[in-house]
């Protein structure tokens, strides 16, 4: 029998917050233990939570963003259980009345665009972390850090509407590039930035009901949550082809094993009894706020690229790589604002620049510092005017990665200029036709493809600096 | 509804309270706290939307600033055990 998979994903996004959520200790990743913690986010007895304007503004974009709609009326909840990551005995949380219902994200699939509904986005605290494994933990023991408990999440709810692991995966590059785009999250999947669960459950292929679903956890990158996916779903078709059925459970993906497992957690009762926080007051949003955060919206990836493509006449291609992060697209648009045609500037932004990132594992912010979008528009304009030839334009590229001088000196100090002085081109051309006398016998013959290998031989001699198109010229009539 | 001994049993193990001989007394006095809040149902509510604070507040905010947190020695003071900076708590996972 064929099966088909169903997928919701719950999304848990760290906000870019410079303070916690509830108190004011600084939600920075990777301090050392226990030094960002105080009262309000451990806990103590009569300490109380105010709420960080900031966090609520994160989520109010967000919910823009997906076309969800902001409620006007949210109230906080408190979430109950027991677990040493969890000093309060409660996680504060939304539940019947969550700041956004509805919305989607659009991902591209092999039947064209599709829209992932969004069912809820909530606000609420991170919890702790516990430390099982090194060497220096004795046995039966953990240790508690408390520095992330409270730092503001939005927790993104997707419909079951995602159908097999590439969409999801899709989804969640969607859902990682629109955040980072929005400016509300870094998207940083090594530090915990965006972490995602999954609900599962697969049914005969034009079934109409749902299967018994698993939820599974643990899948910190892109490529953990389509390797998990796919071990779940394969391991739910064994067992319903077997004639057993799926149990209901929550499942730990291992990435180093590549298998999928029940949690190993003691005594996890779900059982949340949530109530109204009587340590928080509702929040209403008014709709001057929500109008407020609207006009201040960035332009989205997807709007973007779209007007890569219609505007400056970009081929989808381009269009997408370029739009992929926002500062990339900015970069780009500063390039084109100096004067350079749009698809001159994206060779360059997608070719060298992404490279040079790369290369140096380094973020766009600080690349813009070294070779400002001014510069790089000044060497390509060297290019058009047929100053430098392209490849050459390369070779003072790499100079400027390291010299701060503008692209003209850098030609005029390395001698790079190109050359487009006509008699001095011709004398090299005369050079190389009579150094290879065969070669022009039989190019006279009709073996005209040879004029390639005269045309490097030109730039072999003038190290890349002949000016190509007169170089060509001037063999086609010598040899005509 | 009358809140029965595994109500109890199940109230005391959410709470993680090890209850001995008491049990039957949480039994009345939990029934009786109920009783006395089902009187509440012999008012029509309606219309009412359900109270989720007791204060006529809304929207306490505090802006986004990051401030120093509590020094660790007092923030471990009372702790039972610590280990390197860390609070050492009784081990979740097997
Ligand atoms: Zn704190």
């Amino acid at each position: 029998m064929e099966y088909e998979a169903v997928i919701g994903l719950e999304v848990h996004v760290q906000l870019l917050t410079e303070s916690k959520m509830f108190c004011g200790c600084s939600a920075k990743f990777g301090a050392e233990p226990n030094t960002q913690a105080c009262p309000v986010c451990l806990g103590f007895p009569g300490v109380l939570p105010v709420l960080n304007r900031k966090a609520v503004e994160f989520a109010i974009r967000m919910a823009l963003a997906v076309e969800g709609e902001v409620q006007p009326f949210c109230v906080f909840a408190r979430k109950s259980y027991f677990y040493p990551d969890l000093p309060k005995g409660y996680q504060i949380s939304q539940y019947e009345l969550p700041l956004c219902i509805g919305g989607y994200i659009e991902i591209e699939t092999d039947g064209g665009k599709k829209r992932v509904g969004i069912t809820r986005i909530h606000l609420e605290e991170d919890a702790g972390k516990l430390v099982h494994e090194e060497a220096y933990v004795e046995a039966g023991t953990s240790l508690f850090d408390g520095n992330r408990c409270g730092v503001p999440l939005l927790e993104i709810v997707s419909e079951p509407d995602i159908r097999n692991p590439k969409e999801a995966h899709d989804y969640l590059v969607r859902l990682r590039q629109l955040v980072m785009y929005l400016g509300i999250c870094d998207g940083n999947m090594e530090e915990g930035s965006i972490r995602c669960d999954a609900n599962v459950s697969v049914r005969p292929k034009g079934s109409k009901e749902l299967g018994t679903k698993t939820e599974v956890k643990n899948m910190n990158s892109f490529r953990n949550v389509q390797r998990a996916l796919e071990a779940e779903i394969s391991r739910q078709i064994r067992v319903l082809e077997a004639g057993g059925k799926i149990e209901q459970e929550t499942l730990l993906w291992d990435p180093e094993r590549e298998v999928v497992e029940p949690m190993r957690s003691k005594e996890f009762a779900h059982d949340y009894r949530y109530f109204p926080d009587p340590d928080l007051v509702p929040l209403y949003i008014e709709n001057e706020w929500i109008e407020k955060v609207r006009s201040e919206l960035p332009e989205l990836p997807w709007r973007r690229k779209e007007r890569f493509v219609a505007e400056l006449g970009l081929p989808e291609y381009d269009s997408e790589v370029l739009t992929s992060e926002r500062e990339t697209a900015d970069y780009f648009e500063d390039v084109v604002a100096s004067g350079v045609p749009p698809k001159a500037a994206s060779n360059w932004v997608m070719g060298e620049v992404l490279r040079v990132l790369k290369e140096e594992r380094v973020g766009m912010d600080a690349f813009r510092k070294r070779i400002g979008p001014d510069r790089l528009a000044e060497l390509i304009k060297l290019v058009q005017a047929g100053t430098v030839s392209g490849s050459i334009a390369k070779k003072v590229f790499e100079e400027m990665r390291t010299d701060p001088s503008s692209p003209k000196e850098i030609v005029e100090k390395k001698g790079l200029a190109q050359i487009s002085d006509e008699v001095e081109l011709s004398r090299i051309v005369d050079d190389v036709l009579s150094e290879h006398p065969q070669e022009v016998e039989r190019y006279r013959a009709g073996k005209v493809q040879l004029l390639g290998f005269f045309v490097g031989q030109v730039m072999k001699k003038t190290r890349g600096k002949a000016n190509p198109k007169l170089v060509n010229r001037l063999i086609r009539e010598k040899l005509g | 509804m009358a809140v029965t001994l595994e109500d109890v049993e199940k109230v005391a193990y959410l709470a993680r309270l090890k209850l001995s001989g008491e049990k039957g007394r949480f039994i009345s006095q939990l029934n009786r706290i109920l009783d006395y809040i089902a009187q509440l149902e012999e008012l029509d509510t309606g219309g009412v939307p359900p109270t989720s604070h007791v204060l006529p507040l809304k929207n306490v905010f505090r802006e986004d600033e990051a401030r120093p947190s509590v020094p660790r020695e007092e923030l471990m003071a009372n702790a039972p055990a610590e280990h390197m900076g860390y609070f050492k708590v009784p081990r979740a996972i097997e």
